[in-house]
């Protein structure tokens, strides 16, 4: 009952409204951040990777910069904000073409982190024992 | 307070919008439709290409200590990788360029800062979906050197060529 009040008159914040504040709003923040962290990395990596066709030495020499703890620590952080990403984009189709989506749209927020900390646990264990230790 | 609130908001799709919310006033006919359904349809397709790519170059094998020259150079020697690559590069810029594009329309105000913030946006995707294209299709892993020798830094398989 007191959802449906606050629903119709919000506080004088804003918060307690139907998405403000909520779920809707927080999921939707992370995904605008992480979409334009990756989409800049994006850019450096193809730039990166055309070095390919400058010479080898040119492209190992960059590729080298990617290979130290500091880089292995910071390529779990754009793999994470692409897992989020990712899970979280297939939950807003749910949203948009399933009938149940936008009743389920937070169940389905927390399928989507607990997802993302298992994908993102198993690929840091892996990247890291290989980046850290495999020498 | 309420009862007033509500009553001067349109349903959607009455097409009856405040004017102060038209920023454009022509028509761009399903142009907004068409680029809200390409996110949803790359971004399926987004999430299989990105975890395969991210699986075989950093998960199996030495992962990111076995990236080198020749590493892209044995992938690219097979044109199932070339085309997953390109579609990786043309399905993930489109995708990038489009939510960006909206981030821009929602962040800037003024219409000469947004449309010049686009046309840098669509002048960085130009470049970037040119130049990656021309990379992956021009590629030479097998370089001589000017006495007609491999050069050194030549990925093994060159040899059997």
């Amino acid at each position: 009952m007191s959802t449906a009040t606050s629903a119709q008159a919000p506080a004088k914040s804003g918060r307690g409204t139907l998405y403000r504040g909520n779920e809707g709003q927080w999921s939707w923040v992370i995904h605008r951040i992480t979409g334009v962290a990756i989409f800049f990395f994006l850019l450096v990596h193809v730039l990166d990777t055309s070095l390919v066709r400058v010479s080898p030495e040119a492209y190992n020499a960059v590729l080298g910069t990617y290979k130290n703890p500091l880089m292995a620590v910071g390529e779990v952080g754009l793999v994470a904000a692409i897992v989020y990403h990712a899970f979280n984009g297939l939950r807003i189709i749910l949203v948009d073409f399933w009938k149940g989506g936008t009743k389920h749209h937070k169940k389905m927020l927390w399928a989507v982190v607990a997802l993302s900390v298992v994908t993102v646990g198993a690929f840091a264990i892996r990247h890291l024992m290989l980046a850290l230790g495999g020498h | 307070m309420s009862a007033t609130v509500e009553s001067t908001i349109a349903a959607p799709r009455t097409g009856r919008i405040d004017p102060k919310y038209t920023r454009d006033k022509t028509k761009s006919g399903n142009f907004e439709m068409l680029a809200w359904l390409f996110m949803r349809l790359s971004g399926v397709a987004l999430v299989v290409l990105i975890f395969v790519h991210l699986f075989s170059n950093l998960m199996v094998g030495d992962g990111i200590n076995g990236l080198d020259f020749g590493f892209v150079a044995g992938k690219w020697a097979d044109p199932f990788w070339q085309f997953w690559d390109l579609a990786l590069l043309w399905l993930s810029m489109l995708h990038g360029t489009n939510g960006v594009r909206t981030i821009i329309n929602d962040y800037a105000e003024r219409d000469g800062v947004r449309f010049w913030l686009k046309m840098v946006l669509y002048a960085a995707t130009t470049v970037i979906i040119v130049l990656g294209t021309l990379v992956i299709f021009t590629f030479e892993p097998c370089l001589v050197g000017a006495d007609g020798m491999l050069l050194e830094s030549t990925p093994a398989f060159c040899e059997t060529l």
